[in-house]
């Protein structure tokens, strides 16, 4: 555990290190900042607008982040060769994988609270003030978080067995068809043909569904999240991550580093 | 009454029950690689190779470039997987993790974090190996001394010069203080000093009693240094053993060099000499046959030509090496195409 521990620290000091990271961060701030000039220009919902900006900037920049950061996190050890020492020491392949996503979750989790600062400065800003109903769109933010774990696990899956760039399109086609999966099954039992019917229940319950995460809309509006949603997609992410996870540590096994 | 049957034989059971621990010992250990894009076909890297490297010894890999050398250490190091046979490191199977805490290993050409100190990659090495604060802070500090980096402990890797690199990379392979130590290649990419310094380091290793197993094809390291070597060739062991009875320590000939000798003379030495090279008022002739060289002096002397010098040239590793490499018309082993020729370890 203790070297899990390390491996995680490590990945970590390495992506806050990342020049890329403080752009990405920087143009989240900026939109955030924006946020307040479009909601001063939409008479009666600035404050829906500001939300829905805001929030949709931190998962917009959170899911660019988790995907280029998580698509190097193994391929880069293995194209320089740091591979070498690392598995050449006490190191289960388990544990270099678990700490590798370990490390790039807790960045995430750091950039996505110094967004989410930012994202109550503009709330204050704009409004004077800040209200138990602004409290709502943390729970948004959680999804969010949750939402770039699972994001961080398929990245990494891929970065297992392939390139950067292909993980990145698999990664991101994961994300887009994720984000739809609702409206396929819906298509499938719409067709009326079994055959498609089953087809898009495989793809529905074989990918993951990021449909579920996406709550920013409905706090923007005020609307509080269902408990029985906080406590099924959590359990959701956790199930699905420790999935892909093992695939990857599966794969990362029986793979040879010439 | 009953009786032991074996108390009449005790040292012979104790044997049986303890069997001789090697720090590495390889048995038939082969390893195919799949190559090509469209038709895989396997092409045979290390091919049955059966190794025994005792504790304490130096113990030097050699072979050109694509022998099986590299390959040979990452299986020992669980960074690939053998085709075929297997591997015990300090009496412990191959995949077995635990044994990797008392080895130490420094890959050829080795890349660490560019983004890491020498101090932070040192001491995120040391963690791996649960070391305390304490412990890493003063194992990091030796390490660093050792090396002779402790003036750039906190310059980013990034920022180090090839040799620089090597000299992290032989600081981490002893940061936990290893019983065992692989090296592949430790001298590339060092200028003369540096390798003095890696030459030296291994002579302390032996001196502390560490065992080293390291590869080279620089000749006249593994001449210093090694107690044992064994040479591959297109993964095969062509020989193994003690370096003074590889070489045989015998004169293999007579390099003889004059100054200045007529035509005549040389006319009349060429018939004892296997090779006459003049480099401009200079000649140097190489006698093979002992008997001859008395006969070659004689009249050297007798002509009264300068006798620049006389030196007897001994049967180098170089010389046994290119022996072994250069007759060894194998074509590269293909999986199937030719059997393999079992090692003779030790």
């Amino acid at each position: 555990m203790r070297r899990v521990g390390s491996i995680a620290l490590h990945t970590f000091k390495e992506s806050v290190r990342d020049k890329v990271l403080y752009n990405l961060i920087v143009f989240a701030l900026l939109l955030i900042g924006a946020a307040i000039l479009f909601g001063s220009i939409s008479v009666g919902v600035e404050r829906i607008i500001l939300v829905n900006l805001g929030l949709s900037s931190i998962a917009l920049f959170g899911l660019l982040m988790a995907i280029f950061i998580g698509i190097g996190l193994v391929w880069k050890e293995i194209e320089r060769r740091t591979i070498f020492v690392m598995l050449s020491k006490p190191v289960r392949r388990a544990e270099f994988i678990v700490g590798k996503f370990l490390g790039l979750f807790l960045t995430l989790t750091v950039n996505t609270a110094i967004m989410t600062v930012g994202f109550y400065a503009a709330l204050f800003y704009q409004q004077r003030n800040l209200g138990t109903d602004d409290l709502l769109a943390l729970q948004a933010i959680y999804f969010i978080l949750l939402q770039l774990g699972l994001v961080v696990a398929v990245a990494l899956f891929f970065s297992c067995i392939s390139t950067p760039i292909l993980s990145a399109v698999f990664t991101l086609c994961l994300f887009v068809i994720g984000n739809f999966l609702s409206d396929i099954r819906w298509f499938g039992q719409e067709t009326g043909s079994a055959a498609m019917e089953t087809l898009t229940a495989v793809i529905y319950y074989l990918l993951p569904n990021f449909g579920d995460f996406n709550v920013i809309t409905r706090v923007a509006h005020g609307l509080p999240v269902p408990s029985y949603l906080l406590i099924g997609n959590t359990l959701y992410a956790v199930l699905y991550v420790t999935i892909v996870l093992s695939a990857a540590i599966l794969i990362f096994e029986e793979r040879e580093f010439r | 009454m009953f009786r032991d049957p074996h108390a009449a034989r005790p040292q012979l059971f104790q044997e049986l029950r303890t069997p001789t621990m090697f720090a590495v010992e390889t048995i038939d250990l082969t390893k195919d690689y799949r190559v090509g894009f469209f038709r895989k076909r396997r092409k045979r890297a290390l091919d049955g190779l059966n190794l025994q490297v005792e504790a304490g010894e130096v113990f030097g890999l050699l072979g050109p470039n694509g022998a099986g050398k590299t390959t040979t250490l990452k299986i020992l190091l669980g960074l690939i997987f053998p085709t075929l046979g297997t591997a015990r490191i300090l009496g412990k199977d191959l995949g077995d993790v635990s044994v990797r805490a008392r080895i130490g290993y420094l890959p050829e050409n080795p890349y660490f974090y560019v983004h890491l100190t020498a101090q932070e990659f040192l001491n995120y090495v040391a963690e791996l190996f649960g070391l305390t604060k304490d412990e890493r802070k003063r194992r990091v500090g030796q390490l660093l001394e050792r090396v002779g980096l402790e003036t750039s402990r906190d310059v980013p890797l990034g920022k180090f010069s090839k040799g620089m690199v090597q000299r992290v990379g032989i600081a981490q392979a002893l940061i936990n203080d290893p019983q065992l130590i692989f090296l592949d290649e430790p001298m590339s990419g060092l200028d003369p000093l540096g390798r003095r310094e890696v030459r030296d380091l291994i002579l302390e290793l032996r001196k502390q009693g560490k065992t080293v197993f390291f590869s080279t094809h620089i000749l006249p390291d593994a001449e210093t240094l090694c107690n044992r070597v064994a040479i591959l060739n297109h993964g095969r062991l062509q020989g193994c053993g003690d370096l003074r009875d590889i070489l045989q320590l015998g004169v293999a000939s007579t390099e003889i060099v004059l100054e200045h000798p007529a035509p005549e003379l040389l006319a009349e030495l060429e018939s004892k000499c296997d090779s006459v090279v003049a480099t401009g008022d200079r000649v140097r002739l190489v006698v093979s046959k002992e008997a001859d060289v008395a006969w070659v002096v004689k009249h050297i002397l007798h002509a009264e030509v300068k006798l620049v010098s006389l030196n007897p040239v001994k049967t180098s590793l170089e010389d046994f090496f290119l022996t072994k490499v250069g007759t060894d018309q194998a074509p590269q082993a293909e999986h199937g195409a030719a059997p393999g020729k079992p090692g003779g370890g030790r």
